[in-house]
């Protein structure tokens, strides 16, 4: 048995016997470790991000009001606190852009596929360590970078998360798509190339590092999902770079992809010929792909918390398979839908409209499974559960909107406003934001050898369920009235005066959605040294994660590799005693290997 | 672990797990997987050379006006031939890759060795003939006058054979002299001034019978439109806002400014590819002269970067079918 104990890049682990700080802690070959550095960046930013939103939401409910909140974040944006309207398109810019890249792209993915790739799958790390070290501190340098852009002096980037030309493209169009701007690219940049090392180290991991018997179909669906991922950010960010590059060439040296017929105060510039809507097809090609990187992840977190809290097999596991496949399939056709009013010819618009709506079967397999996974099932409503479910509610919301704005003949008519604020923010922000927290829950135990607190979990997850469908339901509601998204103030339309109580009832619950995450963070931080010392498998797991011992170990199991036999969901299966089979155990005599 | 002997029904299978499904090392897996993604990258930029020039397609530059140089042979019109040399040079580097990969297989260091210096040697020719054909493109051959729409009037003479501006443009004495920051507050800066002015030109159009203007509107047989004299010197007098002379990231005097946008930045950043896998491979060369893969008794790194190699060579084929083939 010992004859594949290792294969060539694991032979000099075993070396590593003296750890000083700084390649313990800092500058980490682990995978476990790497992991919780991503969380941790992850975290800072995610609160960053959280903070901005706040404020532009407080600015939205009370209009050029005066806030000492402002004075004091803001400075020189707030002349005696009064939020300035370049400031307020800086921070939704920016919000957006942590967001969606940095705690839900990075933090998420970056998470949960560097702690659970090589502990699921059975492997002593993963397949370069040095690359995954390298991939992180790209990732921490580009996060750096995005974070100094807040405070060049004419501003940070206030082009939208999308930055469309010419706002991004001339640098003297507004305060922000100067310096700021500049630097929002070298970040992308930075982050790209972090994305691509993590995505790489993550494909051939679990291409080439399974522990023997763990075939393609007895992969936890984490992996599944993890893996897919990584093949779209493959495929996707690096369209995203070539956007970004031809964007700095018009920025910097005058070329006139994306610019044409451009006058500036009388004056006509020079660029001749190019065109913005190129930068749309080109930015959504990763943009479109983006929101299933961010959001297949959790998916994969989520199916297999749910399979282990119903005490049941996940429903439909080939099926799951298949619909990851093609979610990732049609996620490459479908960019257009977001450019539906850019001029497109209809019938290419119905096309895309076409492949839009063919989303939704692969989603809805998916939702239908968990939801029949709950059916009848041992439940065992622990915060991480809790969460999945959680996911599922919001997925489920925020996907039905999704057909209406796949619709060209209906987008048109909501286009940029907070109907698609309220669509976006549901079926990826929030529903990856709890597959995350879900995750956190459920493996902060094998992350930190302790366990979080329940109690301050449920308090946690009701009312930030509650304050999120608190902010973003009503946001259906104003965007079918109407109100457009991305304007700094709308007192200054009187059909919008109604509206105005609505988005105070709206910022009232982002703001106590956002003081409940301090109960998270907490939680969080304080369990890392004073939380119940975890068991070795606290939640009666089958994954082969939690046959490893609590405290972390270069190499994650002490022997051997254990070998597979069986797939990942074995729970309440006939013949045995327990209601789990962990996949370590060999098949009895005469037992047959399940799979649905 | 159990000491009993027992199967997991998937021993020895080829994705069972503990082995190399698709027989490769991780290394070499990444470095197919780094590929797709730089392939997807250089679609992206194809896409939208594609989408830009569908945009101009009938007043797109002809390539085969444009790239009619060839080093040592000057005032003749070779359209291709160059460029066919280039590329002849680069994909016969790939073969030699190829062979130092076989060689690697068989251990052999001293073929090894010679190949991927015969590769290197062929990588950095590319390298220096895409520079001189920058230099050329950048410096231009007939010169040509920009419109206030910004479209290019080129000359002919009677047969349709191109005229170059100093052929028949006399430059006088004028005042004008560049600006310089120093010289005013606000200024940035100009682009260096042309050799004539667009009085300059339509002084020596009125002296020249035969010469007539050539716009970049392509017709039904896919040539330049050429204009009546009378039209020729009513265009110039009417639109004519600058001479422009050779290409740059501006102005083009082969047609649209895209034409050369594109063109610096595509074949810059394939060349910038280029630069990067000769210096990969001079850093293999030494590695494989000073035995570091014969104790190691295996050539992978080669084959490797052997990989990468193959791939720029195949980029080069598409980006040389779309800008000096279709």
């Amino acid at each position: 048995m010992s004859a594949h104990a290792d294969t060539h890049a694991h032979d000099d682990h075993g070396h590593h016997h003296k750890e000083t700080f700084v390649t313990k802690y800092i500058f980490s070959q682990d995978h476990k470790m790497i992991a919780k550095q991503y969380l941790i960046t992850g975290t800072i930013m995610g609160v960053i991000g959280i903070i901005m939103s706040l404020m532009f939401r407080m600015q939205i409910a009370w209009p050029e009001e005066p806030n000492v909140i402002f004075e004091a974040l803001l400075g020189k944006w707030a002349p005696e606190g009064v939020m300035d309207a370049d400031i307020y398109l800086a921070l939704v810019t920016i919000h957006g852009t942590i967001m969606v890249f940095f705690v839900l792209t990075a933090g998420l993915s970056g998470t949960f596929s560097n702690l659970l790739i090589p502990l699921q799958i059975g492997a002593r790390d993963m397949a370069s360590g040095f690359l995954n070290m390298v991939s992180y501190w790209l990732f921490f340098l580009s996060s750096v970078v995005m974070v100094l852009s807040l405070f060049v002096e004419a501003g940070p980037a206030a082009a939208g998360w999308t930055i469309y030309p010419p706002l991004s493209a001339l640098p003297m169009a507004q305060g922000g798509s100067g310096m700021g701007m500049t630097l929002w690219l070298v970040s992308m940049a930075i982050f790209i190339a972090s994305s691509l090392l993590g995505s790489l180290n993550y494909i051939v991991t679990v291409l080439n590092l399974r522990t023997k018997g763990m075939t393609m179909t007895r992969l936890p669906l984490t992996i599944w999902a993890f893996f897919i991922t990584a093949v779209i950010g493959v495929i996707s960010f690096p369209v995203l770079l070539s956007a970004a590059l031809l964007l700095i060439m018009d920025r910097s040296f005058g070329t006139s992809f994306f610019l044409s017929d451009i006058f500036i105060q009388g004056e006509v510039l020079h660029y001749q010929g190019g065109s913005p809507v190129l930068f749309e097809h080109l930015f959504w090609f990763l943009g479109h792909p983006e929101v299933y990187i961010v959001i297949l992840p959790a998916m994969g977190l989520v199916s297999e918390i749910m399979a282990a809290n119903s005490r049941k097999p996940i429903f439909g596991y080939r099926a799951m398979i298949a619909s990851i496949l093609a979610i990732a399939f049609l996620s490459t056709i479908v960019w257009g839908h977001h450019m539906f009013i850019s001029g497109m010819n209809p019938f290419l618009g119905s096309v895309f409209t076409f492949t839009t709506l063919l989303i939704a079967i692969p989603s809805a397999v998916k939702a239908f499974n968990w939801i029949t996974t709950l059916w009848k099932g041992n439940l065992q409503m622990n915060p991480a559960m809790l969460f999945s479910i959680g996911f599922v509610s919001t997925f489920i919301t925020g996907g039905l909107t999704g057909i209406i704005l796949g619709d060209s003949a209906l987008d048109i008519n909501v286009h940029d406003t907070y109907f698609v604020v309220a669509h976006f923010h549901l079926v990826m922000g929030i529903s990856a934001l709890y597959g995350m927290f879900a995750g956190i829950y459920h493996w902060y135990p094998k992350m930190f050898g302790r366990m979080l607190n329940k109690n301050l979990g449920y308090i946690h997850f009701w009312i930030t369920a509650i304050c999120a469908y608190g902010v973003f339901f009503p946001m259906h509601f104003i965007g079918m009235a109407g109100l457009p998204r991305r304007y700094y103030t709308n007192s200054n339309f009187p059909l919008f005066d109604d509206l105005a109580n609505v988005n105070v009832v709206i910022t009232v619950f982002a703001l106590i959605g956002g003081a409940v995450q301090i109960i998270y963070l907490y939680n969080f931080f304080i369990s890392i040294f004073y939380g119940k010392k975890a068991e070795q498998n606290p939640w009666k797991s089958t994954t082969l994660e939690w046959t490893t011992p609590v405290e972390h170990i270069h190499g994650n199991w002490p022997g051997e590799i254990p070998h597979v036999h069986r797939w990942a969901y074995d729970y309440s299966k006939p013949g045995h005693d327990v209601d789990f089979v962990p996949q370590t155990v060999p098949l009895k005599d005469g037992e047959e290997e399940l799979q649905h | 672990m159990s000491s009993t002997v027992v199967t997991s029904g998937s021993e020895g299978k080829t994705w069972g797990g503990g082995n190399e499904p698709l027989k490769a090392s991780y290394g070499k897996m990444m470095m197919w997987f780094f590929i797709v993604s730089d392939a997807l990258t250089f679609s992206g930029f194809l896409a939208a050379y594609g989408f830009s020039r569908f945009k101009f397609i009938d007043s797109w530059p002809i390539a085969d006006e444009v790239f009619t140089h060839v080093p040592f042979l000057h005032g003749q019109e070779l359209p291709m031939i160059y460029v066919a040399f280039m590329t002849f040079i680069l994909i016969m580097s790939s073969v030699t890759m190829v062979l130092a990969v076989d060689a690697g297989h068989h251990l052999n260091k001293a073929k090894v060795t010679f190949y991927m210096f015969l590769t290197i040697i062929g990588g950095l020719i590319f390298v220096g003939s895409q520079a001189w054909e920058w230099a050329t493109f950048i410096q231009g051959d007939y010169g040509a006058v920009q419109t206030k729409g910004g479209n290019i009037l080129q000359f002919v003479d009677a047969e349709g054979h191109r005229v170059a501006l100093r052929d028949f443009v006399v430059a006088e004495p004028k005042e004008r002299t560049q600006h310089e920051r120093k010289s005013g507050l606000w200024f940035t800066s100009e682009s260096a001034l042309p050799t004539y002015t667009v009085e300059e030109v339509i002084h020596g159009l009125e002296a020249h019978d035969n010469v007539l203007v050539r716009t970049q509107t392509l017709t039904e047989e896919g040539e330049k439109t050429i204009l009546s004299r009378a039209e020729s010197l009513e265009i110039i007098k009417a639109n004519g806002k600058q001479v422009v002379e050779g290409a740059n990231l501006h102005v083009n005097e082969y047609g649209s400014p895209l034409f050369a946008d594109f063109f610096f930045f595509i074949t810059g950043f394939h060349g910038f590819h280029v630069f990067s896998g000769v210096v990969i491979n001079i850093i293999i060369f030494f590695n494989v002269v000073l035995g570091t893969y014969e104790k190691r008794k295996s050539y992978e790194m080669v084959e490797k970067v052997g990989l990468y190699w193959h791939f720029v060579d195949l980029v080069w084929v598409f980006v040389f079918t779309f800008f000096y083939l279709v």
